[in-house]
C-alpha cells in the first residue's frame, strides 16, 4: 500500500499532540469542538479522520492550517510538521508553508476557487509565488497539472473560469491548485461530499493515484466509512472532540473494538448484506454527549455502557498499533 | 407499450400507481423584458412505471437525472407536460383545483432537509393539526391530542415534543417529525425524497428502521428517492435506476445488484463505496469519464452512449433503446440497452472512453474512440 | 422494534421535563432584552409616547396661549429666554416654548405612526397579493411601484402635499404614507417570493393545505419580519419627512397647533436673536428618530435567524 521509499525513518511528517479548539462565546459557556486530539502522519501515508458532524474533525483540519477565524478560538497544544510548530509559527511564516508544505481541498469546490479569475491563472499564481517559476513556465506547468488530474482538454480549460466547470472538473482543478507546489501533505476536507457517486469514484481513484506517483501524504477528512476504506491505511475514529479508536483500516473494519465504530460500521446500510435484517442503529444524536471530563462522551447511545461510563472519563490505551478509549470495548473476538 | 393495455389497469387491484410516459420539461427563458422560450431542460423525459400496493419502489440516480422532479410530478408539485399518472385509478396529471387538494391526502411527501420543510414558527402541534383541518379530520381538541400523541409515539418521539418549536430538535427528531406530519393524514402512498442523506450516519439507521416499521404496521406504499444506492436497496423492493430524465434500468431489488444489466446500472454500483477494506481492494472498479450531459440538450439515441465504455457503432448514438425484458432475465427485471445481453454474456468488452468536457453541449457525437467494434480493448481481462 | 433502551427512556424524559416550547418569537423577545441598543431605543420612544399621551397633563399653558409678561419683553433683536414659570422661555409669540415643545409631541407621534401604519397596511396588501399571487398582478403592481420609487421620496412627498387643495395634517400623513407604501410592498414580495419557493411551502402544498392559509399561517409569517423592522425605521423617516414638509410650509398652517417641523421653520428667521428656538425642536427630532432607529436596528438583529442558537 504505502509507496516504497517513502517512509524515510525520521519519524512522522506531521505530528499533532494534544490539539485543543476552544470557542468561546459571550455571555455562554465555550464550546470545546477538539478536545485533546493526538495524531500523526507518516511521509506518504494515508491518515483518515471519520466521524459525524461536530466530531470536530473540519476545526482540526483548519487549525493545523491555522484557517481558524482570528478572534473567537482558543488553539492549545501543539502541531510539529517538519520540525516546527505550525500553531507556533507567525502569519506570513505559516502562509508561507501552506502554500509550499501543505494543500488542501475543501467540500465546496466552488466556494474555495476564485470566482473571477480563471482557473489557470489560479494554479500560475501558486507557481511563481512558491515555486518561483516565471509566467511561461508556471503556464505549461499549469497545463501539466490539468492534465495530470485528469481535465479533458487542458490547454484550453487553462482559461475558464470555474463557473464553466462542472462540480467533479473543480474539484479537479482544486486538487491541481493543492498539489502545484508538491506538498508533503494534502489535506482532504470531505473532498467527495459535494459529488455524485460516479464522480466521487474518479476523484478518490485520482487522489489514490497521485499519493501512490508523488508520494504525498494525505490526510482525508470524511463522514464517509466507506471512502475511508477503500483508500486510507490509518484510520481516526473522532467522536465528541477526542479520538476514540484509531488502527489500520483492515484491522479497523474487521474487528471495530470501540462500541461506536462497531455501531458505526453495523448501522450503514450495504450493497452485500440482507435487506430482511433491521439496521442495528445507534440511538440518539450527536448532540446526546456527556461532558468528556467526568465521562464517557458516548455513553448515553452506548449499548454497552456500565455504571464507570457515566462517572469516570475513560483512559486513552494503546495496543498492538491499536488506540482505544472505552471502559468495556467489543471482545476482539466479535466482528 | 403500456397505453394499449388498459386492461391490466382494470383487473390489476393490486396496482397504487402507474406512471405512464411522463414528461416534465423546464422552460429556459432569456431576454430581460419580454422573457422568451430559448429552449427546454428535459427534467424527466418519458418514464413509465409501476407501483404496487405495500411495495416500495426505490429510484436512484445522480443529481441531475430527474429523480426529484419525477417524484414531485407524481404528488403533482411540479406540473407534467404530458403523459398521465394513475393514482388508485383517477388520473392525477389532470386534476385541479379543490378534487386535486383533496386527492393530496392519499399520497404524502418525506423531504429531505428536514429542517427547512417545517416552518419554523409553528409548534409541532399545529403544523401537524393543519394537516388534520386540511382534509376534515380533526375532532375537537382532545380527540386530536390523542390522535397526535399516538403520532408522536409511532415515529418514537414523546408527546411533550408536540409543544415544542422544529429548531428545538436534532436532524433525526426532526425527520420524524416530518414523517408523522406525512401520516397523520393516513395516506396510501409516501414519496420519500432522499429521507436520510441529510442526517448523520449514525442516526440514518434509526431512520431507515422506522419507514419500514411503519411500512409494516401501516400497510403504506413508498416510492423512496435516493442517490445511495446501498440505502435504497436495503428499504425497496424493486429499483429504478434513473440517467438524463429516463428510467434505464428496472429490477427486483436482489437482481439489479447481483446482475445489473445496463453499463450505467453496473458503473453506478462498482462506484458505491463500501465500509470493508477487502472489497475495496479487490473489487473491479468500472470508471466511467466525463460529466452528466445536460439535459437541455441530451445526447440523442441512448442517453448513456457519450461515457458507455461498452457503446457500439451500430445504434447507440441514432436509437434510444425502450426498456424490455432481455434474454435469460427475470419477467420483472427490464432494460433499456441495446446490447444488454451480450454485454451480461461477455460478447462485447470494456473500451476506452475519452473523457467529454460538458459546459456546452454540442449534441453531436461524442470524441469516444471512432468507431467499430475493433477498437473495444481488453481491459482488466 | 426492540424494546426501548435506557437511552430512550432518558430522552423521553428530557423532552418532557420542559413543559412548553420556546417559539422563534420568544427567542427574539429574548435577545431583544438582552442588548443594550434595543433598550436605549425602546426607553427613548417610551419616554416619547409618555410624554405625548400625557401631554395636555404635563404641559402647563395651552399651545396658542400668549403671555403679557412674555410680550412686554418681545421686541425685535430680542426674544426672552428661561425665566420663572416659563423654563424654556418665550417663542417669537410670547407663547411658551416649554408648553409648545410637549404639546408637539403629541403632533409628531400621530402623524409619524399613522402615516407609518397606512403606508404599511397597503404596502403589506399589495406585497402579499403581489408575492402570493404572482403572474400579471405582480408584474403590474410592482411596475407601478417601481415608478413610485424611482421618485426622490420627499418630492414625491411634497408634490402630493401640494396637490392638495389646502395644506393639513390629513395631507402630511397621506404624502407620507404613500411615501412608504412601495418601499413595504417591494419589500414584502420579495421575501413571499422566497417563501413561496421555500421547502416548507411546498410541504404544506403536499399536506394539502388550503392556499389561503397556505399564504396567512406559513407564508405571511415567515415574510413579514424584514417589513417589521423596516416599519420601525420608517417611523424615525416619517417624522423627519413630517417635519420636512411643514418645516417647507406644506404642512398644517394653523399656528394654534405646535409641531416640531413647523416651529423649526418658524425659527428660522430667529436664529441670530435666540438660537435655541430651533435647537429645541431639531433635537426633538433627532433624538425621537435615533430611537425608533436603535430600536429598529436591534430588532432586525433579534429577527436575524444567524443570531440564534
Amino acid at each position: 500500500m504505502t509507496p516504497a521509499g517513502a517512509r524515510s525513518g525520521d519519524g512522522p511528517l506531521l505530528d499533532v499532540r494534544d490539539l485543543s479548539v476552544r470557542f468561546t462565546r459571550r455571555g455562554e459557556p465555550d464550546t470545546v469542538a477538539v478536545d485533546g486530539i493526538s495524531f500523526d502522519i507518516e511521509p506518504g501515508e494515508v491518515v483518515g479522520l471519520v466521524g459525524e458532524s461536530g466530531c470536530g474533525k473540519s476545526v482540526t483540519s483548519l487549525a493545523i492550517m491555522g484557517l481558524l477565524p482570528g478572534r473567537g478560538p482558543k488553539v492549545g497544544g501543539e502541531v510539529r510538521f517538519g520540525g516546527d510548530d505550525l500553531l507556533a509559527l507567525s502569519d506570513s511564516a505559516l502562509r508561507e508553508r501552506r502554500g509550499r508544505d501543505l494543500g488542501m481541498v475543501f467540500q465546496d469546490p466552488l466556494s474555495s476557487l476564485n470566482p473571477v479569475v480563471p482557473v489557470g491563472v489560479q494554479i500560475t499564481e501558486a507557481l511563481t509565488r512558491h515555486r518561483g517559476m516565471d509566467k511561461k513556465a508556471a503556464r505549461t506547468e499549469a497545463i501539466t497539472l490539468l492534465e495530470r488530474v485528469g481535465i479533458p482538454d487542458p490547454a484550453r480549460r487553462v482559461t475558464s473560469y470555474p463557473h464553466q466547470m462542472s462540480g467533479g472538473m473543480r474539484q479537479r482543478a482544486l486538487i491541481a491548485i493543492a498539489l502545484a507546489c508538491r506538498p508533503r501533505l494534502l489535506i482532504a476536507d470531505e473532498p467527495t461530499t459535494a459529488l455524485d457517486v460516479t464522480i466521487q469514484a474518479q476523484i478518490l481513484e485520482l487522489l489514490r493515484e497521485l499519493v501512490a506517483e508523488t508520494g504525498t501524504a494525505l490526510m482525508m477528512i470524511t463522514h464517509d466509512l466507506g471512502v475511508v476504506a477503500g483508500l486510507c491505511d490509518r484510520v481516526n475514529v473522532l467522536y465528541a472532540g477526542r479520538i476514540v479508536e484509531r488502527a489500520e483500516r483492515h484491522r479497523l473494519f474487521a474487528t471495530p473494538r470501540h462500541p461506536y465504530t462497531h455501531g458505526l460500521i453495523g448501522s450503514i446500510p450495504r450493497l452485500d448484506s440482507d435487506p430482511e435484517l433491521e439496521l442495528p442503529a445507534i440511538p440518539g444524536s450527536v448532540n446526546d454527549n456527556l461532558p468528556w471530563d467526568t465521562a464517557c462522551a458516548f455513553a448515553p447511545r452506548c449499548p454497552r455502557e456500565i455504571g464507570r461510563c457515566t462517572e469516570v472519563t475513560p483512559g486513552v490505551e494503546t495496543a498492538a498499533s491499536r488506540l482505544l478509549r472505552c471502559h468495556n470495548p467489543v471482545p476482539a473476538t466479535s466482528a | 407499450m403500456t397505453s394499449t393495455e388498459n386492461a391490466t389497469t382494470v383487473t390489476d387491484t393490486d396496482l397504487l400507481l402507474e406512471v405512464d410516459d411522463l414528461a416534465v420539461h423546464f422552460p429556459i427563458t432569456s431576454g430581460v423584458l419580454f422573457e422568451r422560450t430559448v429552449g427546454h431542460v428535459r427534467a424527466v423525459d418519458g418514464v413509465s412505471l409501476r407501483v404496487h400496493r405495500g411495495e416500495t419502489y426505490g429510484l436512484v440516480g445522480e443529481s441531475g437525472c430527474g429523480k426529484s422532479t419525477l417524484g414531485r410530478a407524481i404528488l403533482r408539485l411540479v406540473d407534467p407536460t404530458s403523459g398521465s399518472v394513475l393514482f388508485d385509478g383517477t388520473d392525477v396529471a389532470t386534476l385541479k383545483g379543490e378534487p386535486l387538494r383533496r386527492m393530496r391526502r392519499r399520497f404524502q411527501m418525506v423531504f429531505q432537509d428536514p429542517l427547512s420543510s417545517l416552518d419554523p414558527r409553528q409548534s409541532v402541534e399545529s403544523l401537524l393539526t393543519e394537516g388534520l383541518r386540511a382534509h376534515g379530520l380533526s375532532r375537537g381538541g382532545e380527540a386530536d391530542r390523542a390522535r397526535l400523541t399516538e403520532l408522536m409515539d409511532a415515529v418514537g418521539l414523546p408527546s411533550g415534543a408536540l409543544r415544542r418549536y422544529p429548531h428545538e430538535f436534532s436532524g433525526g427528531q426532526r425527520q420524524r417529525i416530518g414523517i408523522a406530519r406525512a401520516l397523520c393524514v393516513e395516506p396510501d402512498l409516501i414519496v420519500a425524497d432522499e429521507p436520510v442523506s441529510a442526517l448523520d450516519v449514525s442516526v440514518q439507521a434509526q431512520v431507515l428502521n422506522l419507514l419500514s416499521r411503519l411500512q409494516r404496521e401501516l400497510g403504506l406504499t413508498y416510492l423512496v428517492i435516493a442517490h445511495d444506492l446501498a440505502v435504497v436497496r436495503h428499504v425497496s423492493d424493486r429499483v429504478g435506476v434513473m440517467y438524463l430524465g429516463g428510467i434505464v434500468e428496472e429490477a427486483p431489488a436482489g437482481d439489479l445488484y447481483s446482475d445489473p444489466l445496463h453499463p450505467y446500472t453496473r458503473a453506478l454500483l462498482s462506484a458505491v463505496p463500501v465500509p470493508d477494506p477487502q472489497v475495496e481492494d479487490d473489487r473491479e472498479r468500472i470508471l466511467l469519464t466525463g460529466d452528466l450531459p445536460s439535459p437541455a440538450a441530451p445526447p440523442s439515441g441512448c442517453r448513456f452512449h457519450t461515457r458507455c465504455p461498452w457503446r457500439q457503432a451500430d445504434r447507440c448514438d441514432t436509437e434510444r433503446p425502450q426498456l424490455r425484458v432481455p434474454e435469460g432475465a427475470g419477467p420483472e427485471h427490464r432494460v433499456a440497452c441495446h446490447h444488454a445481453e451480450a454485454i451480461r454474456d461477455g460478447r462485447i468488452t470494456r473500451h476506452e472512453v475519452a473523457p467529454e468536457a460538458v459546459d456546452q453541449s454540442s449534441g453531436t457525437g461524442p470524441a469516444a474512440p471512432e468507431q467499430g467494434g475493433s477498437l473495444t480493448e481488453f481491459l482488466g481481462r | 422494534m426492540s424494546a426501548p433502551t435506557t437511552w430512550a427512556r432518558r430522552r423521553r424524559a428530557r423532552i418532557d421535563d420542559t413543559a412548553q416550547g420556546r417559539s422563534l418569537g420568544a427567542d427574539a423577545l429574548r435577545r431583544l432584552r438582552r442588548n443594550p441598543v434595543a433598550i436605549t431605543g425602546a426607553v427613548i420612544i417610551a419616554v416619547f409616547v409618555l410624554i405625548s399621551v400625557f401631554a395636555p397633563l404635563l404641559a402647563p399653558h395651552g399651545p396658542a396661549e400668549a403671555f403679557p409678561q412674555l410680550l412686554d419683553r418681545l421686541r425685535p433683536g430680542e426674544i426672552p429666554g428661561a425665566q420663572d414659570g416659563f423654563p424654556l422661555g418665550s417663542d417669537q409669540n410670547g407663547r411658551d416654548e416649554f408648553s409648545r415643545m410637549i404639546l408637539a409631541s403629541r403632533q409628531t407621534l400621530l402623524v409619524g405612526v399613522l402615516a407609518t401604519v397606512f403606508g404599511l397596511v397597503f404596502g403589506v396588501l399589495i406585497g402579499v397579493v403581489a408575492g402570493a399571487v404572482g403572474g400579471w398582478a405582480d408584474t403590474v403592481l410592482m411596475r407601478v411601484t417601481d415608478v413610485l420609487l424611482s421618485i426622490p421620496s420627499l418630492l414625491l412627498a411634497i408634490s402630493v402635499a401640494a396637490l392638495a387643495a389646502r395644506p393639513s395634517q390629513t395631507t402630511v400623513i397621506i404624502a407620507v404614507a404613500l411615501v412608504n407604501v412601495p418601499i413595504f410592498a417591494r419589500l414584502l414580495r420579495g421575501s413571499m417570493l422566497a417563501q413561496r419557493e421555500s421547502d416548507h411551502v411546498l410541504a404544506a402544498t403536499a399536506l394539502g393545505v388550503k392556499r389561503p392559509a397556505i399564504v396567512v399561517r406559513h407564508m405571511l409569517p415567515n415574510a413579514i419580519g424584514p417589513v417589521i423592522v423596516q416599519a420601525t425605521l420608517t417611523l424615525a423617516t416619517a417624522i423627519l419627512d413630517a417635519a420636512a414638509l411643514s418645516f417647507l410650509g406644506l404642512g398644517d398652517a394653523d399656528p394654534a397647533r405646535a409641531e416640531w417641523g413647523l416651529m423649526l421653520a418658524t425659527a428660522q428667521p430667529y436664529l441670530d436673536v435666540r438660537p435655541a428656538l430651533a435647537l429645541y425642536p431639531a433635537l426633538a427630532i433627532i433624538v425621537v428618530a435615533l430611537g425608533f432607529t436603535l430600536f429598529g436596528e436591534a430588532l432586525r438583529e433579534a429577527l436575524d435567524p444567524k443570531g440564534r442558537r
